[in-house]
């Protein structure tokens, strides 16, 4: 018998402390309800979340890793781009 | 009875019906379809066996005679048990272990609730942490209903003899034996024939939006609650009870 996959997606999950989704891993699932399902009884048993994003992975437009150079690269040496000479007070959290 | 025994005893009957379906699921872990399937029935059935050491722990504090939750899970025969039969019936395929936890779900979702608002307040405490799970679960199970049923040619025809099968361990749920009258009474319990009406509309919603067809009014299954199990119940109880059983009180 042939096996047939089901398609693959995309876990986010946004913690409790946590302000925007994150990439958790991935599951299979036949249909979107199922993905959330799946989603939440792989990565959020443990009380990791407060909120839940599945997207099909062939919908997710990726960057070529052979374009890494041209795509990042060019950003690399421009260092006043980064706020790194400021001092950052410890009353401001997440930043 | 004396008022702590109701309790004790309706605890220890909660506590069956949710320790053998979660020894059943228990039976399914490694022989899921999927992973995310196996991950799903091992969650549950250890949210089930959960429900049933703090329901089997509080029947134990109620009796005070000294017994534990592994007193009542390991060391009661068959005719202890109070379980309902409709959890004691075999996995079969996915579909009968989907339908199985569907007409149960849908009936605990409904007791606990009613349980909740219960006078005994270590119940209503279990209860009202069980439902979250349960609700769950029911989740679960009738999103599966509506994939089989509304699926293949051959979903639909494997998840209707399923619903053909189970359907006679349904009425069960609904017959109020004496305890079950001494918590309505005593204690605002559960009312069953309104948890019957209810039940019947959920289930009858599910079953249609599944495209499947309700089973015709029949003879009805009944015992559990005596005490009186399906022959499949013994051996249930032999695997589960095994260890203690060649080895009392061994620990691990």
């Amino acid at each position: 018998m042939s096996k047939q996959e089901w398609p693959l997606y995309e876990v986010f999950i946004r913690s409790h402390s946590g302000l925007s989704h994150r990439h958790a891993g991935s599951v299979h699932a036949a249909d979107d309800e199922m993905a959330l399902s799946n989603a939440r009884d792989t990565y959020t048993r443990r009380s990791e979340g407060v909120s839940i994003w599945v997207v099909r992975s062939d919908q997710i437009i990726a960057s070529d890793p052979a374009e890494t150079a041209a795509f990042f690269e060019p950003a690399e040496d421009k260092i006043y781009r980064h706020p790194t000479f400021y001092e950052i007070p410890d009353e401001v959290e997440n930043l | 009875m004396s008022n702590r025994a109701i309790p004790a005893t309706y605890a220890t009957r909660l506590g069956d019906n949710a320790l053998v379906l979660g020894q059943r699921m228990i039976e399914l872990v490694a022989a899921s379809p999927e992973l995310e399937e196996e991950l799903a029935n091992a969650n549950f059935s250890l949210d089930y066996i959960g429900q049933a050491r703090m329901f089997y722990t509080y029947a134990a504090e109620c009796e005070g005679g000294g017994r534990t939750e592994d007193d009542f899970a390991f060391l009661r025969p068959e005719h202890e048990y109070r379980n309902l039969l409709l959890v004691e019936q075999p996995n079969g395929h996915f579909g009968d272990s989907t339908v199985r936890a569907l007409l149960f779900e849908s009936w605990y979702v409904l007791l606990l609730e009613s349980l909740t608002q219960c006078a005994d307040e270590g119940i209503a405490a279990i209860a009202a942490r069980a439902i979250k799970e349960v609700r769950y679960h029911l989740r679960h199970s009738s999103q599966w209903l509506v994939r089989l049923g509304d699926g293949t040619e051959e979903s639909h025809a494997r998840v209707q003899a399923s619903l053909d099968k189970l359907w006679c361990f349904t009425g069960e749920m609904f017959v109020a034996d004496e305890l079950d009258d001494a918590m309505l009474n005593e204690f605002n319990g559960p009312d069953l024939a309104a948890i019957e009406l209810q039940w019947q509309k959920n289930v009858a919603a599910f079953v249609a939006e599944a495209k499947l067809e309700q089973p015709d009014d029949q003879w009805m299954a009944s015992g559990g609650k005596q005490g009186k199990h399906t022959e499949h119940f013994g051996f249930l109880l032999a695997e589960m009870q095994h260890l203690q059983r060649v080895y009392p009180g061994a620990e691990w």
